[in-house]
């Protein structure tokens, strides 16, 4: 074995073994690059109301504007080109997913590594409340967190942090206890380290890598969750829709022949909870020694 | 021991439910709005208010509800005016029906091609399913249903659009799948909702079956001269099936919940669809009881899933006998 | 358990089959059951309303009415253009101006075979006051009522507390229910189908609640013969769904057609939609009481020195930056009148002299100037987003016409009970509403009478406007018994409030049906669907 590589170069490595998995790696990244940058690449804001004109709803795809930019995917309901729709949706999409993954993550790890620390009663009462949570599915937990808190993007975020958070406790928790009891860990007590620090730079190291796995997947299933809520109507606000909205202002022009304005940002949607789950998948591979 | 233990801790689980989704529910909005005749004026508003207990304090109307409930009662519909727990009660056969139809699509087809990707991982059998496992899972719930109706029902027309079919009393309980017309209104929202679950399953088979390949007894079992069917119908099988079908047990859960967006989509009468209309008139006794409800059957599913597993797998057994 | 089994027992393959014959003879048994033959001549209605209950006294809300005029009928009836006409009440006169007598219709059979007489109407009449925990029924139907009195089985006299000429618009919201069979009964009676007799033309056969009503033909029914001798309401709250099942020939008829989908139905050889223009005017609330009413700002976000809706030439600015065609053809695909009138084209008390207010985004921000708003300001505008047609999208385009003119529009959108409550806590101060009345005069009661709690004024004034002469008008077309009188007042009535812009009207909704092209069906005004008249071409 040579030395160790860099971060960035395990990780290209990991995805290179997999055609498919390194296609999915690159498409994500640009996505991730496309949503950053939307205001520069689109023509229009379709979150600010004055740049909307009504009389251009519904145009099919190819139309020109009035203000003479054309609408590739076409138009929506309220005049929104679908393109600009779509990018700022998937920007939503994104920041909410991986906003509230970390949060959760964050969360989660602490808990966790305080319960393994813990152990005895504070870790037999922090699992109980994980395990109540993670007996609840998350739809219904997201639906009722809304249904009380009402609309807007840091209550969504706020509910998909509560829905998400256990798993990451659950994972750590099982992670460091079985770290706790390895030799490092009684060598570093020898050595008169303190537990704090035993946890932070010895056994929070080796937690991450599942860690990283079940957050990646986490993401996808919150933009998905983000998605179907909106699609529910308890959302995103309605003059800042999200895929999942966008989805389904659509939904009722689907009978009458408008597809592009469900299709397109279905399409959207979809591809990016693939290729995040396609790069999860690999990960997981990855870091899974049995099946090497 | 264990069990009483359990079913200790499902009883502090489901009072701190009620207590949290009785106080968030009843904190927002006035229900007496949305369903107030537009006729009516100030005063009888007023008296709708207090006839309906809602400007008494929050925690008295919780203790109101809290000594009913334990008698059975969980309120009165402020839409319908029946027993809430009547109202969910009445939509619970037709989600559960859609529950079941889905857990069994997704079973009979995940366990078989989960296991044919497994022992085939590399062909393009098993690389195709492994590809068209990662699109159900990703799949939004809510965009394959309007795919569904769109490509069955409306464009091929095979299929009804929406609703349940005709029902059929069994041990006085209405079922739809007896009659072809029920079945061909279940198969479109039932396969909608197992998609999910479908994928969860091949996964899980494809990965249980490739780690129990790798295992010794079935080097054994093909040194002894098995056949290589037997090998894998009887000794890789049996051996996978049990977290399998314990995970299955525990997803059926979440099967029920994820059941409101299918409903919602297909209008199938279940509690799901009853829930959001629910939440849509701020009818809370119903929201509650459905809570209830629910979590006391996630509640009941875990713990027997619990048991069973304890009951079955000898490792486990052994470990808390230590 | 499946896992149980194999573990054990290898064996378990044998004892499989023994599942099948059992499953096999169910089914047979189950189909054996099924009903094969078809009722004669059926009509599946697709419904888009929740019904709550069946109970005809209990909730006064669409849906639950729509189904429930099925069964039971109403001493006045209404026309298509929601004139009065007699229903199970042949006439009625004002004998003074407290006390009425109607006439009933003699031979009218219950479903039981029972006749009707006025016992049953006079204990209709006092049923709803008895009715317990309703959130909105039908109290304030017979609020002006003091007293009823049984002369003979088929006359009625009813003493009001005061002089009321509109009550019998008002009795036509009250159904008549069978005394034998109602004393004592609640909702769960009707919804079981025990307390279920009526007068009307169809009897109850089977309820699903949340999915269908199935009701077959009463034959004795004293009007004209309805074609069908079975009707389904089905319930179908989803618009896609709905569509979707009339193009697939599922239903036969469906109600609200909607509007993304009427082109298409319209071109579709098969399906005809009927449309006319509804009762129910789309209108905007703004705020006329408070100084610094919630939501309105500067640019910056701090509040301004006044209210600006107070000034007439801001409400006008608002108004004229509103292009109501563009909202007709665009959002609602047609399906809308441009509205000046509180009430709709025909209803009693619209003036058909006042025009919808031309879009004039240029003569708005002059306005906008003169009243000392050159730049404009914030505002909020709240709606509902699940109640009348596209109110989302209404709510979003007004909100970006407003923008254009240099008055920045936020939309907060909720579902109608969040949205009422917000209402009802005054946190809002330009707000959606719909509303639907037969009666100009009872509409100006509700919506622009100077609030009053006592006497029942102004419960739906959002904004609090306030015009004596308005008020002083709108009493005395409600004390009028002398229809033609009345509705003179009641035009002039609204006419005073509309110029004064007490709120600022969008347009009237159109409503419509689908159905497939063998059928005919007179629209209604007010929006209700009715069965049995529903006739073949």
């Amino acid at each position: 074995m040579s030395v160790v590589n860099s971060p960035t170069r395990e990780l290209i490595d990991v995805f290179a073994r997999d055609r498919i998995a390194l296609i999915a790696f690159w498409t994500l990244c640009a996505l991730l690059l496309v949503a950053v940058a939307a205001p520069l690449l689109t023509p229009q804001n379709p979150y600010d109301l004055a740049q909307l004109d009504i009389l251009d709803s519904k145009l099919a795809p190819g139309a020109k504007s009035a203000a003479g930019y054309t609408y590739w995917l076409g138009s929506d309901d309220q005049g929104r080109d679908m393109v600009s729709a779509i990018l700022y949706g998937l920007r939503i999409s994104l920041s909410v997913g991986i906003a509230s993954t970390l949060a959760a993550l964050g969360i989660g790890l602490l808990i966790g590594l305080i319960a393994a620390r813990a152990g005895g009663w504070l870790d037999a009462l922090i699992m109980r409340i994980v395990d109540l949570q993670l007996s609840f599915p998350s739809i219904l937990v997201a639906l009722v967190l809304l249904a009380l808190a009402g609309q807007g993007v840091d209550k969504i975020i706020i509910a998909l942090i509560v829905v998400q958070w256990a798993y990451y406790a659950r994972t750590v928790r099982g992670t460091a206890l079985v770290e706790l009891r390895k030799e490092y860990v009684d060598a570093a007590v020898c050595a008169g380290y303190g537990s704090t620090r035993i946890l932070l730079r010895h056994v929070l190291p080796n937690v991450l890598p599942p860690l990283i796995v079940v957050a990646t997947v986490q993401v996808a299933h919150a933009i998905a969750l983000e998605a179907t809520l909106s699609f529910l109507g308890l959302g995103m606000p309605i003059t800042s829709p999200s895929l999942g909205l966008l989805i389904a202002n659509g939904y009722v022009h689907l009978l009458s022949g408008k597809y592009w304005i469900s299709f397109f940002p279905g399409i959207a949607l979809l591809l990016t909870i693939v290729v995040i789950n396609l790069v999860g998948d690999q990960l997981r591979d990855a870091l899974n020694p049995q099946l090497k | 021991m264990f069990v009483l233990r359990r079913i200790g801790q499902s009883a502090v689980a489901l009072f701190v439910m009620s207590v949290l989704v009785f106080a968030g529910v009843y904190a927002i909005g006035n229900p007496v709005d949305i369903l107030i005749s537009p006729q009516a004026d100030q005063a009888e508003i007023a008296q709708t208010i207090a006839r309906l207990g809602l400007d008494r304090p929050l925690w008295e109307q919780y203790w109101v509800f809290l000594s009913s409930a334990l008698s059975g009662d969980l309120g009165k519909s402020f839409a319908a005016s029946a027993p809430a727990i009547d109202l969910i009660l009445e939509r619970m056969p037709a989600t559960l029906e859609l529950a079941f139809a889905a857990m069994v699509i997704a079973i009979v087809l995940g366990i078989p091609l989960g296991l044919l990707a497994g022992l085939k991982p590399d062909s393009w059998v098993g690389r195709s399913i492994m590809a068209g496992s990662i699109l159900g899972f990703s799949l939004p719930t809510f965009w394959v249903g309007l795919m569904l109706i769109m490509v069955f029902s409306v464009q091929l027309g095979w299929l009804p659009t929406t609703g349940r079919g005709p029902t059929v009393d069994v041990l006085g309980i209405p079922v739809s799948f007896l009659s072809w017309d029920g079945l061909r209104h279940l198969i479109l929202p039932a396969a909608n909702l197992a998609l999910f679950k479908l994928s969860l399953l091949i996964r899980l088979t494809r990965a249980g079956t490739r780690e129990a390949m790798l295992q010794d007894y079935v080097r054994f079992a093909r040194a002894k001269g098995v056949a290589e069917p037997n090998v894998v119908g009887v000794h890789v099988l049996r051996n996978i099936l049990i977290p399998i079908i314990t995970v299955a047990g525990l997803e059926l859960g979440s099967v029920i919940a994820f059941a409101i967006v299918t409903e919602t989509i297909f209008a199938w009468p279940g509690m799901g669809k009853l829930l959001i209309e629910s939440i849509n008139v701020l009818d809370r006794p119903v929201i509650v009881a459905y809570l209830l409800v629910t979590v006391f059957m996630f509640i009941m599913i875990n713990l027997l899933v619990d048991v069973l597993y304890t009951a079955l797998d000898p490792r486990v057994r052994l470990k808390s006998a230590r | 358990m499946l896992a149980f089994f194999f573990l054990i027992d290898d064996s378990y393959m044998l004892r499989s089959p023994r599942l099948f014959p059992g499953w096999a003879l169910l089914f047979c048994i189950a189909s054996l059951v099924q009903n094969v033959t078809a009722p004669a001549a059926e009509l599946r209605i697709g419904l888009s309303g929740e019904v709550t209950s069946l109970d005809p006294h209990f909730l006064a809300a669409q849906p639950n009415l729509t189904v429930a005029r099925h069964v039971f009928e109403s001493l006045t009836d209404v026309d298509p253009q929601t004139r009065l006409i007699p229903g199970l009440a042949e006439r009625w006169r004002a004998l003074d101006a407290t006390n009425w007598e109607f006439n009933l219709r003699r031979g009218v059979k219950f479903h039981d075979g029972t006749e009707l007489t006025a016992e049953d109407a006079a204990f209709s009449l006092q049923r709803p006051l008895s009715i317990k925990g309703s959130p909105g029924g039908f109290a304030s139907f017979v609020r002006a009522v003091e007293s009823t009195t049984v002369v003979d089985n088929y006359t009625l006299r009813v003493r009001t507390k005061y002089p009321y000429g509109a009550l019998p618009e008002e009795l036509n919201s009250i159904l008549i229910v069978s005394k034998r069979h109602a004393l004592n009964a609640g909702p769960e009676d009707f919804d079981s189908g025990r307390a279920l007799i009526g007068t009307g033309p169809y009897k109850f056969l089977r309820y699903r609640r949340g999915d269908r009503l199935e009701l077959v033909r009463h034959d004795d029914w004293w009007g004209q013969r309805p074609a069908w001798d079975k009707v389904t309401l089905r319930i179908v709250t989803s618009d896609p769904s709905r569509t979707a099942a009339l193009l697939s020939g599922e239903l036969d008829v469906i109600e609200h057609v909607p509007s993304a989908d009427i082109k298409n139905i319209i071109k579709n050889k098969t399906l005809r939609v009927m449309q006319t223009t509804s009762w129910r005017t789309i209108l905007l609330h703004v705020d006329q009481y408070r100084n610094q009413p919630p939501g309105v700002t500067d640019a910056g976000g701090k509040p301004l020195a006044r209210n600006p809706f107070m000034d007439p030439r801001v409400r006008l600015a608002i108004s004229k930056a509103i292009n109501r065609a563009a909202i007709t053809e665009r959002v609602l695909e047609g399906l809308a009148v441009p509205a000046a009138n509180i009430v709709s084209p025909g209803v009693f008390g619209h003036n058909a002299a006042l025009n919808a207010e031309p879009y004039d985004p240029d003569g708005a921000k002059r306005l906008l100037a003169e009243a000392g708003y050159p730049k404009g300001f914030n505002v909020t505008l709240a709606g509902p987003n699940n109640r009348y047609i596209n109110d989302e999208q209404i709510l979003q385009t007004v909100a970006q016409m407003l923008t254009r003119i240099g008055i920045v529009t936020r939309v907060e959108a909720a579902p109608m009970s969040a949205y009422l409550g917000r209402v009802r806590k005054e946190e809002t101060s330009f707000a959606l509403l719909g509303w639907g009345s037969f009666a100009a005069d009872l509409a100006l009661r509700s919506l622009v009478a100077t609030p009053n709690a006592d006497k029942g004024y102004g419960a739906w004034n959002w904004g609090r406007y306030s015009n004596a002469k308005v008020d002083t008008l709108m009493e005395q077309a409600l004390a009028n018994v002398d229809r033609a009188k009345r509705e003179a007042l009641a035009r002039e009535a609204g006419t005073l409030a509309m110029r004064e812009l007490a709120f600022i009207p969008l347009h009237h909704q159109i409503v419509s049906w689908g159905m497939r092209t063998g059928l005919s069906y007179t629209p209604r005004t007010d929006e209700f669907t009715f069965a049995h008249h529903f006739t073949p071409r």
